[in-house]
């Protein structure tokens, strides 16, 4: 039964990403509007040619969670186009392994996007991107499956709300926001003039945890909201 | 599956009553049409029988087991072609049958692939983009979709919508093929013409209420007008 | 319970009407002096604060997962009231932190967490106004994400040292203090109690009149 949950969800993660590899939509919006975000708060913030110190962390971030909102409402979109959604809940597949298969499809779509944003941020605002590789890729990969973990299960719950797109936002970040403070202060430990380790790994820690607590909730409520 | 019976199903949404009191059975190697006009509650009754809807009153037996028990088991005797296709257009036919096969878990997808295709007669065209398909293309690709892993409750949402003569024939002959292999199939229509001598059964539905049912094979428009007039 | 509303709603007025004087007996406490006592009507606001997110989250569970069709006129009221709660935790905490801590607002954990469960439940009820039919599963399915903030918020300054008092500081107030509180937590409790159960039943009246109403012009 385990097997066929993984290969359930395999398939659709690869389903979406061959439909996202031939058209990039989704990637490419996703893609710009992060770099609006940050070229907006660079405007925002710049005194006499420079930007202030200590905020880069934020501004990743931010821009992580208004584009990940996006690229998870786009992507629900295509399955209301044909309502495609439908026929994957009509199949004999275990309705979990549907979630689960979006979400890896939606965080590797967000990992691209941060390869592009992190290495701007860090251009822009004079932070120290290469200083601690593997730990800013674990803050930014558990931060952003968190953040995707609730959005992916929002965003298929309002598939059929007629103010889905409002609605979204004003779901998602609240209750998100835990996950975001803890990448932001993880990072901001990392990019300090004197980093903090230990504060970063402590981040880390708690990201996971809000992890596990978050997509096992996910699993489970998505079956009986998704079925009418 | 060889029965499938609707007692006592309604559904409501608030106040608004989108079906009521709806009871019939039907057996195997039946073609049941749902007919009524627009807003009768056809789609929504499919989708209760589809399992996608919970009856807000009554219950649904397919042969021995109730909607609430069946679960996934259900789900895979049921096949259904809905008013838009459940195809991605993103996808070649070839891909969206992969997919789809993979998603049921069958075995020897390739060999089970190259049938489908075959039956919709897109054999040549299995790699070209869904969304340059023509509209009977598609349906004849959506059906094979719905059919893939033979199921035999077969569920259809208007479709002869926007077909031409030999697209409607094909469909029809499909069907037929379907049913004498036992295959027990409910389709919502309004197309009086085509259905008239294809169904074995049909059963009226006005405001979301069954206003009559039976099972004559001819002269279906004007039993069609009697009962809801 | 139901008959319950009507008296408790008497003795909650009766009681919040005397609350002042009660307060006004209280000592000062040493170094904060009259402010400290908002803390008389914010702390059981707090508490039923987070007893309005229990009950929403665990009337969620029981409305999503056990089908129990009552469950939601609960969760709802639930949710209602802690948006109440909620404004009244927020609006008494800034005035005491003004004087006692020279600042209006602080980003710690636990005011943090508290303000984003209060917007938690203004999603929750945006969605049960706007998300058209359906739209109580899915508010069900948000509550239960909203309900794990709870124990975070509790728990969270005992965690991190924080400007915000911890909570070992409660039980070992003096018993001057003690009465005024636990007599405004009693005020608070019981009218937290009536609004909850007539909410509620407004709702299940809602929805039993809809029966009635569908049920009407049935053969």
């Amino acid at each position: 039964m385990m097997a066929g949950f993984f290969r359930v969800a395999w398939h659709v993660m690869r389903k979406d990403l061959t439909i996202e590899v031939r058209s990039r939509e989704v990637l490419l919006t996703t893609l710009l509007f992060a770099v609006s975000v940050v070229l907006i708060f660079s405007f925002a913030l710049v005194r006499e040619g420079r930007a202030p110190d200590d905020v880069a962390a934020g501004i990743l971030w931010v821009a992580i969670s208004f584009s990940g909102t996006l690229a998870m409402g786009r992507t629900f979109e295509r399955e209301r186009y044909n309502d495609t959604l439908r026929a994957l809940i009509l199949a004999p597949a275990d309705r979990p392994a549907i979630y689960a298969g979006k979400l890896l499809g939606v965080l590797i779509l967000m990992v691209l996007v941060e390869v592009v944003l992190v290495p701007l941020v860090g251009l822009l605002f004079t932070a120290p991107i290469l200083r601690y590789p593997g730990m800013l890729t674990a803050l930014l990969v558990a931060g952003t499956l968190g953040f995707a973990a609730v959005g992916t299960l929002f965003a298929a719950m309002l598939v059929r709300v007629r103010s889905r797109d409002s609605l979204l936002p004003i779901l998602l970040y609240p209750v998100t926001v835990p996950v975001m403070i803890a990448g932001v202060r993880g990072t901001a430990a990392l990019f300090q003039a004197a980093p903090d380790e230990d504060m970063a790994r402590f981040w880390i820690a708690g990201l996971l945890l809000w992890d596990s607590v978050f997509i096992t909730l996910a699993l489970w409520t998505f079956e009986p909201v998704m079925t009418e | 599956m060889n029965q499938l019976a609707v007692v006592d199903v309604a559904r409501h949404y608030g106040r608004r009553k989108a079906l009521s009191q709806i009871s019939f059975t039907c057996q195997a190697g039946e073609i049941v049409g749902l007919l009524g006009p627009n807003g009768a509650g056809k789609s929504t009754l499919l989708n209760i029988l589809a399992t996608l809807l919970a009856p807000s009153r009554g219950s649904v037996q397919y042969g021995a087991r109730s909607q609430a028990e069946g679960g996934a088991e259900i789900r895979a005797q049921i096949g259904m072609l809905g008013h838009d296709l459940f195809l991605y257009p993103e996808l070649t036919a070839r891909e969206n049958l992969s997919f789809f096969s993979k998603l049921y878990g069958l075995a020897d997808v390739p060999t089970v692939v190259a049938t489908a295709l075959a039956q919709a007669g897109l054999a040549d065209r299995a790699d070209d983009f869904v969304s340059g398909y023509s509209r009977g293309m598609r349906q004849r690709l959506a059906l094979e979709r719905a059919l893939l892993h033979g199921p035999q409750l077969i569920l259809l949402d208007e479709p002869f919508t926007g077909l031409d003569q030999s697209s409607t024939a094909a469909l029809v002959a499909r069907l037929q093929e379907r049913q004498r292999a036992g295959c027990l199939i409910v389709l919502a229509t309004h197309d009086l013409d085509v259905a008239d001598g294809l169904l074995t059964r049909a059963i009226y539905l006005k405001n979301g209420r069954m206003v009559g049912s039976d099972t004559e094979t001819r002269g279906l428009a004007d039993r069609y007008r009697q009962a809801l007039q | 319970m139901r008959r319950l509303s009507t008296p408790f709603i008497g003795l909650s007025a009766g009681m919040l009407l005397v609350a002042p004087w009660i307060i006004n007996a209280a000592p000062y406490e040493s170094t904060m002096g009259l402010v400290q006592k908002v803390f008389y009507f914010h702390f059981p606001s707090a508490i039923l604060f987070l007893l309005a997110a229990t009950i929403c989250g665990i009337q969620s569970a029981r409305f999503l997962f056990f089908k129990k069709p009552s469950a939601d006129a609960w969760a709802l009221a639930a949710a209602e009231l802690g948006l109440l709660f909620g404004a009244m935790t927020l609006v008494t905490g800034p005035l005491w932190a003004r004087k006692a801590w020279g600042v209006w607002w602080v980003w710690d954990p636990r005011l943090t967490s508290s303000l984003l469960l209060f917007l938690i439940f203004a999603a929750y009820l945006i969605l049960r106004k706007y998300g058209g039919p359906g739209s109580d599963k899915l508010a069900a399915g948000m509550a239960l994400f909203g309900m794990g903030n709870v124990p975070f918020i509790y728990v969270s300054v005992n965690v991190w040292r924080t400007l915000h008092p911890m909570t070992s500081v409660v039980p070992t107030l003096p018993t001057d203090m003690g009465i005024p509180l636990w007599f405004c937590f009693a005020a608070f409790t019981m009218l937290f109690l009536a609004l909850m159960n007539l909410r509620a039943t407004l709702a299940l009246q809602q929805a039993r009149v809809e029966a009635l109403y569908l049920a009407e012009d049935e053969a």
